[in-house]
């Protein structure tokens, strides 16, 4: 019995000469349906809200309140990121309950694309809260020795990230692939019903990661949340 | 199936076998001190369940760099 790898993905057509694989399409798609369901849902928002206005208020409330507990911080700049971050992993991971369709995220390169945003967002959004000179200077924090290893931690912990990821959407898909080869029909629904389990846990700790992340590098030279900006004025 | 075949299940299996077995008491013990925290002082359960989940995934990730290497072994041997 031969079992497809689960580290290449399975190339649908070419447009030119780049190959369009299957999670590219998936992600296109849940992209789309993201996209026109938001504008679809927020087009009369009232003073007065309907149902779907009071559970998508729900929804936007709970993460600003999240990101105020954990970054110790205002959310209004970072709502947006990890909000979407939350919500498109979730739709992503609880994709594969449709049939026929594979998670985005059980491809590595989707999981290296959103690791590299945060990445990205880590090092805005540092730069923009303490300066280009007060975030280099926030690596040598607690002494210039440990340099090298925060420098070293900024890659890691983007990698590490990204293989987390992976390997907890892509084992669940590939347990799922192998139990449905030995057994018959019915035999992966439980399976299935754990995986949409991790699945929630796994956007719920992408967005909570990269929270922490963002957190710490807005953070690092004022220990106290009381006296805020007092390095970048001197 | 010659020599690196089998040296890279064999591989693969032991990663997987021991590789598992770190990460299952790590977690174990990390789950114990938080229903510890949470039953000394129920009121602090949301940011202690928060820390938890986050510090979970911290140890979990452990047995998914085995899980990687096993497949890495298994589908993308760079020997074989």
């Amino acid at each position: 019995m031969k079992i497809a790898s689960p580290l290449e993905s399975h190339i649908l057509f070419t447009i030119g000469p780049v190959p369009i694989s299957q999670p590219v399409v998936t992600t296109w798609g849940i992209m789309a349906v993201l996209t026109i369901g938001c504008w679809f849902l927020t087009r009369r928002l009232g003073l007065r809200p309907t149902r779907t206005q009071a559970a998508l208020e729900l929804v936007v409330d709970v993460t600003a309140r999240q990101i105020r507990e954990t970054m110790e911080a205002e959310p209004q700049p970072y709502l947006p990121l990890i909000g979407t971050l939350f919500i498109f992993l979730l739709v992503a991971n609880w994709s594969s309950l449709l049939p026929g369709v594979e998670p985005p995220t059980a491809a590595l390169e989707t999981d290296a694309a959103l690791a590299l945003i945060v990445f990205g967002a880590t090092l805005w959004f540092g730069v923009r809260a303490l300066g280009a000179r007060g975030y280099l200077r926030s690596f040598a924090q607690p002494s210039i020795l440990l340099a090298p290893l925060n420098l070293v931690e900024l890659f890691t912990r983007s990698f590490s990230l990204m293989v987390r990821l992976f390997g907890n959407v892509m084992s669940g898909v590939f347990m799922i692939g192998v139990v449905l080869s030995l057994a018959g029909l019915l035999v992966p629904i439980p399976l299935m019903a754990l995986e949409m389990l991790t699945g929630a846990v796994q956007a719920y700790i992408f967005g909570a990661l990269a929270m922490v992340f963002i957190g710490s590098a807005i953070s690092e030279t004022n220990p106290s949340p009381k006296a805020p900006n007092h390095e970048v004025s001197s | 199936m010659n020599w690196i075949h089998i040296v890279s299940i064999l591989g693969a299996a032991f990663a997987i076998a021991i590789g598992a077995i770190a990460p299952a008491l790590a977690q174990g013990k990390a789950v114990a001190a938080a229903m510890d925290a949470i039953a000394r002082q129920p009121e602090a359960a949301n940011t202690v369940s928060r820390t938890l989940f986050v510090g979970l995934a911290m140890i979990e990730t452990m047995a998914i760099y085995c899980l990687v290497i096993a497949l890495l072994l298994l589908f993308a041997n760079p020997f074989a």
